[in-house]
């Protein structure tokens, strides 16, 4: 990626623009950041590998139960509890925050900015360092004694703060470890995202001429800064707990364990937005592009995203309504939690009025932009069932709430990556993907999707409740019916792996093409990141661009091309 | 902390649009804020737990020496003091500030050997992290308070160190003190939650 070196590169630099490096501080110990952006992406990926796989062997489980599930073996109770808490925690934390926020964030902010690198390029480095320790930890909590840890991607105490409950002591410590190394990764990222679009836009770009993806990241790593420092309290309360012999979260000793709730889900439900703001921004970029019209209410949309991003810090209580709080409270976080659907909805019809009249090309990354907006509707409505307290009493930890909540992250995690990751291969690797193995990919994916969790909203429904190892113990659900969508939604699942393999066949024929036939903008898009060679050169552009309007305007009348890029001077 | 990229070094001098803060100083106060919000999250379990105890604090444990903590907690607003003489000093005369930057430090380390002092002799009084949740929240807190003074010395130190070799740029210093003055600004509050 370092190739030319920018005209500028005599003045005001260090080692990292030099021409020629090693192998090891090109792809290993780089300071750039569309290298570091890689990094996180593959790491990302590699973790959603696992996290699927593990998805794989408890379905297998929950469908046949005590079945020998090929590649995997007997999944013992014990496994099973390890499995389900840490696909949940992988894929939230060591997928969704990675891929979304960190390599999407840092591919993108200095692209669509203007701007050569991050302002701190080497705390981006450690950033990066310390997430990749955190999976290290993470994996290695498999392979200590008593295994990976198995209460909850959630960890209640007291079952996640004492050994003798969970059986697994040092297993749920390094859980604990891993995922605050990883808070501290993303903390350091952060602050970098913020700081470089505030700071270091090219000349001429306002604050509302940064495009809407960059927006969304600044204000989801805001949210995630300002709402893990009480987790992060609390799993250092929850570590002495663990490993000291405090008695923090121990109702017997004076503790109280609703107290840990509290800390995680303060954390933990801005944490959703933390990951679908920047979903939401690729799909706004997707859907601009390739409607061929300006986007709806740009600043209204910026603003609702304010409004949301304030909104998700009262609403999360409404994760306890069972946990035995005052109901007068109850109802106040079922009204927050209702009120904050306004602003998401208000998102989508922008979304809608964006794509209304525009010349529509559906492309893959367009077919995945729109199934984001489609599916995650799902994910949202079902989502007002549960913020409404009296209905929560009966949904609560069935897999109603697990369908709920895989409507809204599957979309987040998995469509809007695909999504931002078809729309901008051309831009990283300067090459096209193949639009015909694409659109069999996405179709691949998100038929068996729906396939996978429909039968389980159906499930949770009928009662059936989350975390439990073998359903034929318990009369009530070992319906013939019941095993049946379970089956149903097992094979869906294996159908949807199955089909990845056509995504990673596509990246790797499109990635060894020769030539590199994507050239400088093949989507004939406005922002700036389209303005640099593909893949851009370390220090992006050889000189910086500068910037005349807004980053949607498309179909501009009297103009001859239907796209007007915000480096045009006119 | 150093910015090395040269987005960082340009902001002031080409015609980007300006920065609303120098990048170092915008940093830290991010930050600052998450910092913040941990320590809210500490104190917020503090008082929740505090308030469902029966008697605080519990009955038989001992009691914490508020006067002495009250000179300590002098101790460290003083310390704050000298750094923004310090840095008064810095605009005019970047060689004179080294003596209240280093008073400023002295006073910091002051206050955490003193703090260390306290806590070996409430341990010999039988506070300890697993005698109660008292003692629980009491090392936990101050502690966690301890080693962000410690880290800010650590910081305050680096700067000094630049500053001796002439190397200390301005937004580079600035950051520090705004890491030193959360430090101290950070204390009272917890001295009047914890201690009072």
């Amino acid at each position: 990626m370092a190739e030319s070196i920018p005209a500028d590169a005599t003045h005001g630099h260090d080692v990292h623009h030099h021409a020629e490096q090693s192998f090891w501080s090109k792809y290993v110990f780089s300071t750039d950041h569309k290298m570091i952006a890689m990094q996180y992406m593959f790491t990302g990926m590699a973790m959603a590998l696992i996290g699927g796989f593990m998805a794989y062997a408890f379905r297998m489980q929950l469908a046949f139960p005590g079945i020998e599930v090929p590649g995997y073996g007997t999944v013992t109770a014990t496994d099973y509890n390890a499995l389900v808490t840490n696909h949940g925690t992988i894929m939230i934390f060591w997928v969704a925050m990675p891929v979304l926020i960190a390599a999407f964030g840092n591919f993108l902010i200095p692209l669509m900015i203007g701007c050569d690198d991050m302002v701190f390029p080497k705390i981006n480095r450690l950033s990066y360092q310390i997430f990749l320790l955190s999976a290290i930890v993470l994996i290695s909590s498999f392979f200590v004694p008593g295994g990976g840890f198995g209460g909850g991607w959630t960890a209640y105490p007291p079952l996640s703060a004492k050994g003798e409950y969970n059986l697994t002591s040092l297993g749920s410590s390094l859980w604990l470890v891993a995922v605050a190394l990883e808070f501290v990764a993303f903390l350091l990222g952060g602050i970098n995202f913020v700081t470089t679009a505030m700071n270091a836009r090219a000349p001429g770009m306002k604050m509302f001429d940064i495009p809407i993806v960059v927006w969304l990241i600044v204000v989801a790593s805001i949210l995630f800064m300002a709402s893990v420092g009480p987790l992060i309290a609390g799993a250092v309360m929850l570590f002495m707990d663990q490993n000291i012999g405090t008695a923090f979260f121990d109702p017997d000793k004076g503790g109280d364990p609703v107290l840990w709730q509290h800390l995680f889900w303060f954390f933990g439900h801005p944490e959703v937005y933390v990951v679908l703001l920047p979903a939401m921004g690729i799909t706004a970029e997707i859907m601009c592009v390739f409607a061929r019209k300006k986007m709806f209410a740009y600043k209204t949309f910026i603003y609702t995203t304010f409004g949301t991003g304030v909104l998700s810090f009262t609403v999360w209580a409404h994760h306890q309504f069972v946990a035995g709080i005052d109901p007068r409270m109850a109802n106040i976080f079922t009204v927050t939690t209702l009120l904050i659907s306004i602003p998401i909805a208000e998102m989508c019809f922008i979304y809608i009025a964006t794509l209304y009249g525009g010349s529509i090309r559906l492309t893959t990354p367009m077919l995945w932009a729109l199934a984001f907006v489609a599916e995650f509707l799902i994910g949202g409505v079902t989502g007002i069932f549960l913020g409404a307290s009296g209905a929560d009493i009966y949904f609560h930890d069935t897999y109603f709430v697990l369908a709920h909540f895989h409507y809204t992250f599957f979309p987040i995690a998995i469509i809007g990556t695909f999504a931002g990751f078809t729309y901008w291969f051309p831009k990283m690797f300067g090459k096209m993907m193949n639009e015909t193995l694409g659109k069999i990919h996405f179709w691949g994916t998100i038929i068996p999707f729906n396939g996978i969790f429909i039968p389980l909203f159906v499930l949770g429904g009928a009662g059936q409740h989350r975390r439990i190892y073998n359903y034929q113990h318990f009369p009530d659900l070992a319906g013939v019916e019941m095993q049946d969508l379970r089956v149903f939604a097992t094979v869906s699942l294996i159908i949807m792996l199955a089909f990845q393999l056509v995504f990673f066949y596509n990246c790797f024929i499109s990635w060894r093409k020769k030539e590199k036939d994507a050239g400088k903008n093949p989507w004939k898009a406005n922002t700036l990141e389209w303005t640099a060679e593909s893949p851009p050169p370390h220090g992006n552009w050889p000189e910086l661009p500068t910037v005349y309007r807004g980053p949607y305007e498309y179909s501009v009348p009297g103009r001859e091309e239907d796209y007007y890029p915000q480096n045009v001077p006119g | 902390m150093m910015p090395r990229s040269i987005a960082s070094l340009r902001v002031i001098s080409d015609s980007r649009p300006r920065a609303i803060l120098p990048s170092p100083i915008l940093g830290m106060l991010i930050f600052v804020i998450a910092e913040m919000m941990m320590f809210a999250g500490l104190m917020s379990a503090f008082s929740i737990v505090k308030a469902g105890a029966l008697g605080w604090p519990p009955p038989g444990q001992p009691r914490l020496p508020v006067e002495a903590t009250a000179f300590n907690t002098a101790v460290l607003l003083a310390s704050a003091a000298f750094l923004y003489v310090a840095n008064r000093t810095y605009a005019r005369n970047r060689n004179l500030a080294k003596r209240p930057l280093f008073t400023a430090m002295g006073l910091g380390v002051f206050f955490v050997s003193f703090q260390g002092y306290e806590w070996v002799s409430l341990i010999r009084q039988g506070l300890t992290l697993t005698s109660s949740n008292h003692g629980s929240f009491f090392y936990l807190i101050v502690g966690m308070h301890g080693l962000h003074a410690i880290a800010g010395l650590s910081v305050l130190g680096w700067a000094a160190l630049q500053l001796s070799r002439g190397r200390l740029a301005p937004s580079s210093f600035a950051a520090t003190q705004v890491f030193w003055y959360f430090v101290v600004g950070l204390w009272p509050v917890l001295y009047f939650m914890v201690y009072l």
